[in-house]
């Protein structure tokens, strides 16, 4: 259905490049592809389209008009990334694709389920052919935990929309965050702690980023003095996530995409969340990338904002 | 003769080891299976095949300090890093990573060695663990690994409830001096299961022609790199999980008072890897993405009789978070020239 209607948009100009995902190996494998009129029959959109293309774009910018899929949740970072001036709007055509939760193969090999040879949806259920038998899973226990923490089912930026959305969140979103912030310092270091050593600084969760769209990272700069390939003791593992946190602090959608590719399952996103808890906590709620041209908070000025660290000094309330 | 012990007692065994010499299994922390030092506390994963990063930090870890420079007044006082001197044991070794060590001892152990990785090879008791249940991403096979017949100096295949052993060097038989005998036959059977998946494996027939040595410079001019190294991040998931991957930097960290200078994995992926004063020969992530198949697929098996750099572990096509992995290189790249 997706690929006809792109077809159809090539009547009109058959110089466009697209953006979307192609199949590969795994039945899991969707890797971001960039198609021409030629190429654009190996394009697929399914349930295990993840990723964000929105930060992909960076890397495939040229004359021709893009035409790009966005799910509800990839265009608030399209919107951001616009927002900075690292996209520019009027170059793309917005397919806002619907989403009904996109399936975490990492969740399905974690329920001891091996030798996965194909993935079938029959409505709620998942069909699982294996090396060793079939068997099913329902569909809702292997979502990616981004889905899980839904922001709805409408695009924010979208030029068209194709096929039905279904906002898939589950429960509280805060519901960790509020967790982490009744332990006492020593108990939320801990977690930290354990967390944060399993870091092997792969560096996927910054370069997945869509907020981090630095051309050169400072961590990246040999003369920057904290260039380090990889974390000398626990203080740069820390440094390098909580610095990374406030970075992207107010310009961060809450996309998930850090925890998504993390190989080491570190609950990155937790960090940003606290960070957007604690931002509408003080500021009034803000929903980083909802419309092109915000100002985030945290670079706008009002007489009447609050003093977060008279309010909260050394952490406490 | 084969050894045999019921899985009941392998905690303990496992606990008579370690009494005398530092183990290190597959352990579960975090939530995430690692190889990791093996206490009564831990949490064993036998079951899972394929740990996050391989087994080869255990011979070359992540990070470790080379030497210390220390400010003592106006002198500076200079501590190189001692080499390892304790016996320790690897346990749970799958036949892929096995095979990896083999890879890593013709970098590591050629003149010049590497006294620090020499050290760990030498003091290391390597105990593998038949696979039984291979992978949808397992492709070892490819490579003449035989995940029924696990290498190292000790091999052992696990049934319901026991573990058999078969000691293949003398290093591998001290550790099993003290269990019962047993028939080479009874492990015939999970032989037998396991070989009979390795067979229908997805991925168990690569075609590798065209990788040869003699194609090199076909291979590196091959304008299809351009397309497949398209979605990469340009992330060090890849190397970072790979067995094989041996590049690392030589970094300083000021401590205030003194320099720790440590080697560190490093990344072909990254945009400052092999960075020279006149800037970088791999400009893009193109150059940098075929760097890392070249050297496993091409340059590698060039310069060491025809042995590829990749044993089939299947981590990177489990962790690359843009699903870009060797076995779309070598399915794209690696056909016939006639085809």
């Amino acid at each position: 259905m997706i690929v006809n209607r792109l077809q159809e948009l090539l009547q009109d100009d058959e110089n466009l490049q697209f953006v979307g995902w192609e199949k590969g190996e795994t039945p899991f494998d969707r890797t971001p592809k960039t198609f021409t009129a030629e190429t654009l029959g190996n394009l697929c959109y399914d349930s295990f389209c993840g990723s964000n293309l929105s930060k992909y774009l960076l890397s495939q910018k040229t004359d021709k008009k893009t035409v790009v899929l966005l799910k509800p949740c990839d265009s608030y970072s399209f919107n951001q990334l616009c927002t900075e001036r690292r996209l520019n709007r009027d170059a793309y055509h917005v397919i806002g694709v619907g989403c009904k939760g996109k399936i975490d193969g990492e969740k399905i090999r974690k329920t001891g389920i091996k030798g996965i040879l194909s993935v079938r949806e029959e409505g709620e259920t998942l069909k699982i052919e294996t090396l060793y038998g079939t068997t099913e899973i329902p569909r809702k226990d292997v979502l990616l935990d981004k889905c899980l923490a839904c922001k709805g089912k409408e695009h924010k930026c979208a030029d068209e929309v194709l096929g039905e959305s279904e906002d898939t969140c589950v429960g509280d979103k805060y519901e960790t965050v509020a967790k982490l912030e009744a332990m006492t310092p020593d108990e939320r270091f801990a977690f930290w702690r354990e967390e944060l050593s399993k870091c092997i600084r792969c560096n996927a969760c910054r370069n997945a980023c869509p907020a981090c769209s630095c051309i050169k990272c400072v961590f990246d700069n040999p003369n920057s003095g904290v260039q380090n390939k990889a974390a000398a003791d626990d203080f740069e593992e820390n440094l390098f996530h909580i610095i990374r946190a406030y970075h992207v602090a107010g310009r961060c959608t809450d996309c998930g995409e850090c925890s998504r590719v993390c190989p080491q399952g570190i609950p990155l996103h937790l960090l940003n969340r606290k960070i957007i808890r604690d931002v509408n906590e003080f500021y009034g709620d803000y929903q980083a990338g909802d419309a092109i041209g915000q100002r985030h908070p945290l670079t706008d000025f009002t007489f009447e904002d609050s003093e977060p660290n008279a309010e909260r000094k050394g952490g406490g309330k | 003769m084969m050894k045999k012990l019921p899985l009941e007692q392998l905690p303990a065994f496992l606990k008579g080891i370690s009494e005398t010499k530092t183990l290190v299994a597959p352990v579960e922390k975090g939530g995430q299976v690692n190889f990791d030092l093996w206490t009564e506390d831990s949490t064993l994963r036998l079951d899972v095949l394929k740990t996050v990063k391989s087994a080869k930090g255990a011979f070359f870890p992540q990070v470790e300090d080379i030497v210390h420079f220390q400010m003592q007044g106006k002198n500076i006082d200079i501590h190189p890093a001692e080499v390892l001197t304790e016996d320790f044991v690897l346990f749970g070794v799958r036949a892929c990573d096995a095979r990896s060590f083999e890879l890593l001892d013709r970098v590591f152990l050629s003149d010049p060695t590497d006294p620090f990785y020499a050290a760990r090879r030498a003091h290391g008791t390597v105990v593998t663990l038949a696979c039984n249940r291979p992978e949808e991403t397992c492709f070892c096979t490819n490579f003449g690994i035989d995940g029924a017949d696990p290498a190292g100096d000790l091999s052992a295949w696990m049934t319901e409830d026991t573990l058999y052993f078969q000691a293949n060097t003398e290093k591998g038989a001290a550790l099993v001096a003290g269990l019962a005998d047993c028939d080479d036959g009874e492990i015939t059977e999970t032989q037998n299961s396991i070989r009979e998946i390795l067979n229908k494996l997805p991925l168990s027939n690569l075609n590798l022609t065209g990788f040869e040595g003699d194609h090199l410079k076909e291979r590196f001019d091959d304008p299809r790199w351009e397309e497949l190294s398209r979605g990469c991040l340009g992330c060090g998931t890849c190397t970072f999980v790979c067995p094989t991957c041996q590049c690392y930097d030589v970094k300083d960290f000021d401590s205030g008072n003194g320099i720790r200078r440590f080697r560190c994995w490093d990344s072909c992926m990254f945009s400052d890897f092999t960075l020279m004063a006149h800037g970088t020969n791999r400009p893009t992530q193109k150059e940098r993405f075929r760097q890392r198949f070249m050297h496993k697929l091409v340059y590698f098996p060039s310069n060491n009789d025809g042995i590829y750099s990749c044993v089939g572990c299947g981590r990177c096509l489990e962790k690359c978070p843009q699903s870009n992995h060797i076995v779309n290189v070598i399915k794209t790249l690696g056909v016939k020239e006639d085809a």
